[in-house]
């Protein structure tokens, strides 16, 4: 049951950084030229353009490996990734711990270049490799009663050197609506440009909701439990004034600390101008559904 | 007197101050080469404004420091205090600058966060606090508004130095340390001048 959100690229198992190099190239070169409509996708994304592999992989807010946006990159080399137990539990037919291997046997991994929108009002693009969320919780076999997701970061003091430190309530806890979690759109990710993910990156599973903060979507995952009330999320827990549940990427409701009218494009350099943020990221046509008739001033 | 005092406090009558203004302004300019060629990370501008607020912040220390270096240790760093303090303001002012300038762009914008964003007013209040001290680090300005009162205004850079210090601890996410270290140096050295004063 993958691709059912299909991206505006052409689908390819791998594509290296000097493939997406090339097609920029092309792109720029070329316009229209090439068969993009014959791709019959949306030609939105297609102005998307991939932040560098360096760009992705040295600004990273992983606080379990210190605060500093390449602190994660410094210092997440130390977190053993393999092997990796993922329990799933709470509300489902299945419940056990699942060893990654087993679960990626079973999924498909796709390529999905998304827009990636943080909290402080900086942006990247990246080109995840994932397979969806729902294709893992069709597999634990969700129960009726389930009505949110909640996720769990891997809490390891020996391996993480932030968690010695009080500045969240360790483990790092999300968690979505289950409607949310089951959205096409809603990825957890295991590379990125086609490459394993590394560390400072969330390895080797985290969860990408491309149209939520960046905070939201979680890191090196050891536990998802189906529930039926919803679950605490750290950011909340830490400063529930600022942080809300759904946490959806909105311009119009500003944040205490940070307006999020516009945004920071992460590699631009140090002249470059603010970009106009997109409501719910620039997904609004494919999840604005699920806010129908909420209040997201309210439920932000 | 003593083995350390004697030298420290010949070597600061002999070296002249200007080195300081040389030193954070080459800082500055530095940084912006840096960030201009990549050597602040992928996000040049966050880079640059908080290294330069972070060295505006050393620099109040840095000028907090000399009084009780003075009262308790004989070291009489005194005449690069002036130095010191306007290299403060020019590193506070260029971390401003590169704030509203390269990092939020449009001066609506620039007026709604000093407005709506208590981090940012407290760091204004900072920065405001600083202007009448940079304005009166002068000869002139000292003989013009007397030595008493020109000390009196001169004060003013303790609520300063605590706000500075206040607004890196606001604007950070969660519990962090390094800003609270800041901070309680800061106090440190103001609660200080408080314990000379009550005992005369």
């Amino acid at each position: 049951m993958a691709y059912r959100w299909t991206n505006t690229l052409k689908d390819r198992d791998v594509t290296d950084e000097n493939l997406w190099l090339n097609r920029r190239q092309l792109i720029a070169g070329a316009g229209a030229g090439l068969g993009l409509a014959a791709m019959g996708r949306p030609v939105q994304a297609m102005e998307l353009e991939p932040n560098s592999w360096e760009d992705i992989t040295n600004y990273n807010n992983y606080y379990e490996f210190g605060t500093g946006k390449e602190d994660p990159a410094a210092n997440a080399h130390t977190l053993v990734t393999s092997p990796w137990t993922v329990k799933i539990d709470g509300l489902v037919d299945n419940p056990g711990d699942y060893a990654l291997e087993d679960i990626l046997s079973k999924m498909t991994i796709e390529e999905r270049l998304y827009r990636f929108r943080c909290v402080e009002a900086w942006s990247m693009v990246v080109p995840w490799n994932g397979f969806e969320l729902a294709d893992l919780l069709e597999m634990a076999g969700v129960q009726s009663t389930a009505k949110y997701v909640a996720f769990e970061t891997a809490n390891r003091p020996d391996e993480m050197p932030g968690v010695r430190y009080p500045t969240l309530d360790w483990p790092y806890v999300e968690g979505l609506r289950l409607d949310e979690a089951m959205h096409p759109l809603t990825i957890m990710a295991t590379g990125i440009y086609g490459k394993d993910i590394p560390n400072q990156n969330g390895a080797p599973m985290r969860l990408v909701v491309p149209w939520k903060y960046g905070f939201k979507s979680i890191k090196s995952i050891v536990r998802i439990t189906l529930t039926e009330d919803e679950p605490p999320t750290s950011w909340n827990k830490a400063n529930a004034r600022e942080y809300g549940f759904y946490s959806n990427v909105n311009p119009e409701v500003s944040h205490p600390r940070w307006s999020q009218a516009s945004e920071r494009v992460i590699g631009s350099g140090l002249f470059a101008k603010r970009q106009d943020t997109l409501m719910l990221n620039g997904y609004a046509d494919e999840v604005a559904s699920l806010y129908e008739g909420m209040d997201l001033t309210k439920f932000y | 007197m003593s083995v350390i005092t004697d030298p420290v406090n010949r070597a600061a009558r002999a070296l002249p101050a200007w080195p300081i203004y040389v030193g954070s302004m080459g800082y500055a300019g530095w940084l912006l080469y840096l960030g201009l060629t990549g050597g602040l990370g992928v996000d040049p501008v966050k880079g640059l404004e908080h290294a330069l607020g972070e060295a505006g912040l050393y620099m109040l220390i840095a000028g907090l420091v000399i009084t009780p270096l003075r009262k308790y240790a004989g070291i009489n760093l005194l005449k690069y205090r002036r130095a010191i303090g306007v290299s403060c303001f020019m590193l506070v002012l260029f971390h401003l600058i590169t704030w509203a300038v390269l990092d939020v762009q449009r001066l609506d914008r620039v007026w709604a966060d000093i407005l709506k964003r208590p981090y940012i007013t407290v760091g204004m209040v900072a920065f405001i606090l600083m202007l009448p001290l940079a304005l009166t680090s002068n000869n002139w300005a000292l003989r013009k508004l007397g030595g008493a009162d020109w000390r009196k205004l001169h004060k003013l850079v303790y609520p300063a130095a605590v706000l500075g210090a206040v607004h890196y601890v606001m604007l950070v996410k969660g519990i962090q340390i390094r800003p609270l270290i800041f901070l309680g140096v800061v106090l440190i050295l103001i609660g200080m001048r408080y314990r000379w004063s009550k005992r005369g």
